[in-house]
């Protein structure tokens, strides 16, 4: 019997010779991040314990991203924790303000996590690098504070359901449309404790800020990773990273599923019908296609995130704005995900063509995605995010909205000041 | 281990967010945080539950985002335990990693009306609707997890 690569994985982190989804492992992880939502109480918890050291200061992130540049004193504070944890057990990739990025996007761009890594995150998107071909999942403080001290976490073996996208993606349809249409169609709670595992002729051609952006949002349906296998894209990708920034692990491992691995279910999608998605208030998996939704005036429009804010969904967007004005009435907030992916936009006029439409371009920040800061609504405000989650008050007051949608649909929507297809104004 | 007390009742896919808002993350105290408890769903939650209630959800409690502040704010407030036909993964692994007991069961959750009177025995897999003189049975956790639980926690698991 074959496995999948998610299984593969597990299995070798584990050190066993055979593995079954439901069975408990204790696994090695090559590497665990914390914010400064999270690490807090990871530290906390690492302080209790009374533990001298961490298990391997070099296999440790510490990123004050989500309430950072400080909003207030509390976050001060929680930021503050992080620094001094960092220098006292000298935590190697501790990034301060200035260095530091949205977590996910940073992280893959670094080259810190590699294909066939075993990588934990207390923050729910860690799911992301899933795109590289690893296994990474989201877990809790505590389960921090223990990696911190063991350099191991516990895991229930996932089942595996396979999506298999075929056909040719319509113009102005990507990998946010895709991952929003899937969540539509399997419900919020449709991949529960599994692993997704995305595949097929249309997910080959995709290029890897896409597949970043579908793995991102596995969490969305329940699922404990989205995992997609490596092929060139994801070599290049990373060699590029591994070239660029020289982190001290430059070997990986690739791994694919087996032919006669079992799966869970699989799931079948013809993407030639896929139109552009939004999902409507107040679960990500109230996807329509954007044709559906009329005269849906927005206040607000926000583009960044761990899942849409890398250059090219700023390029998307600046094409797009190019020329335009944001509407009367409506705010445009754009936030890169990292430094770099900023300087890129500067260097590439994007930020320009941003602040020359009428919206604000801003330094990295989770910002306003969790409600943290940054582009906060009033009662009663409406706005179309490019972000991952569109619950009650995710971005603000209980009476306010957040629609998903591409960041091709979110500056379409900022130039009319309503939800609008991208071949509107293009 | 045996918990006693009455159901506060909610829907399905209560997240994160909804436990405990983004807004007060910058929080780390269990009791600060229990005081907004599910706030979004009932403003005045947290001044009705007494020690030792149940909060009693539907299917995929706790999705949503890995804030442990979720479980901890919950905790906080004096709930025994949280009884959901299912629970969104990471909320499952942070409640079991800071000790605030999870059962699940359909049976329960559709028998279940708001302040009946419950009570659950851990060991025995069973909750008992006292109210309505009624029995469900629940899964008992599986050994690993119950040795994390028996260790009193993860921390104590890992410093084995």
């Amino acid at each position: 019997m074959g496995y999948t690569i998610t299984e593969k994985i597990l299995r070798a982190h584990a050190g066993k010779k055979s593995i079954k989804p439901g069975d408990f492992i204790d696994a090695k992880i090559d590497f665990c991040l914390g914010n400064d939502i999270t690490a807090p109480i990871a530290i906390e918890e690492f302080n209790k314990s009374g533990a001298k050291k961490v298990f391997d200061k070099s296999r440790i992130a510490l990123i004050p991203d989500h309430f950072t540049p400080a909003k207030d004193m509390r976050s001060a504070n929680n930021a503050k924790l992080l620094e001094k944890f960092s220098e006292k057990y000298s935590i190697e990739h501790y990034y301060e303000v200035g260095k530091m990025g949205v977590e996910h996007a940073l992280l893959p761009e670094l080259g810190l996590v590699l294909p066939g890594n075993l990588v934990i995150g207390a923050d729910s998107h860690t799911c992301t690098y899933g795109a590289l071909g690893c296994f990474s999942t989201g877990v809790g403080s505590t389960d921090l504070a223990a990696a911190f001290i063991k350099g191991e976490c516990w895991f229930k073996v996932p089942e595996t359901i396979k999506f298999v996208y075929r056909g040719k993606l319509k113009k102005w349809v990507g990998g946010k449309d895709l991952i929003l249409h899937t969540i539509g169609d399997i419900g919020v709670d449709g991949a529960l404790y599994k692993a997704m595992e995305f595949s097929g002729e249309v997910i080959k051609a995709l290029p890897m800020d896409d597949r970043f952006a579908m793995c991102n949002m596995a969490i969305e349906a329940g699922a404990k990773n989205g995992i997609i296998e490596p092929d060139h894209t994801t070599i290049r990708y990373v060699k590029q990273a591994i070239k660029k920034n020289n982190p001290k692990r430059k070997n990986f491992k690739i791994y694919k599923s087996d032919k006669d691995a079992t799966y869970a279910a699989i799931k079948e999608y013809d993407v030639s019908k896929i139109e552009p998605q939004v999902s409507v208030p107040h679960l990500p998996s109230n996807a329509k296609p954007v044709n559906k939704l009329k005269n849906i005036n927005i206040d607000q429009v926000v583009i960044g995130s761990c899942t849409n804010g890398r250059i090219s969904d700023l390029e998307v967007a600046a094409k797009i704005i190019k020329g335009n004005k944001v509407k009367h009435g409506t705010r445009l907030i754009v936030i890169p995900a990292t430094q770099a992916v900023y300087l890129e936009a500067l260097r590439k006029g994007y930020a320009k063509i941003f602040i020359e439409a009428g919206g604000v371009f801003s330094t990295p920040s989770c910002g306003p995605c969790l409600g943290g800061h940054l582009g906060i609504l009033a009662e009663g405000e409406r706005c179309l995010a490019t972000t991952n989650r569109n619950f009650v008050g995710r971005m603000g007051h209980p009476k306010s909205e957040v629609y998903l949608a591409s960041p091709a649909v979110a500056a379409a929507s900022a130039i009319k000041g309503r939800i609008t297809h991208p071949k509107e104004v293009v | 281990m045996r918990y006693k007390g009455r159901a506060h009742k909610f829907g399905n896919d209560i997240n994160t967010d909804d436990i405990i808002p983004a807004k007060y993350l910058n929080i780390k105290e269990p009791r600060e945080l229990a005081k907004h408890c599910l706030e979004h769903a009932d403003k005045n939650f947290a001044k009705k539950v007494k020690k030792g209630d149940m909060i009693v959800g539907g299917k995929n409690f706790g999705c949503g985002s890995s804030r442990e502040h979720a479980p901890l704010a919950i905790k906080g407030l004096g709930i025994s335990c949280v009884i959901a036909e299912s629970f969104a993964r990471i909320f499952a692994r942070n409640a079991i990693n800071i000790g605030l007991p999870i059962f699940d069961s359909k049976e329960a959750v559709e028998s279940i009306k708001q302040n009946d009177a419950l009570e659950v025995d851990s060991a025995k897999g069973i909750i008992r609707n006292i109210s309505k003189k009624k029995e469900y049975k629940t899964e008992a956790y599986p050994p690993f997890l119950a040795k994390i639980i028996k260790k009193g926690g993860l921390i104590n698991y890992v410093k084995r």
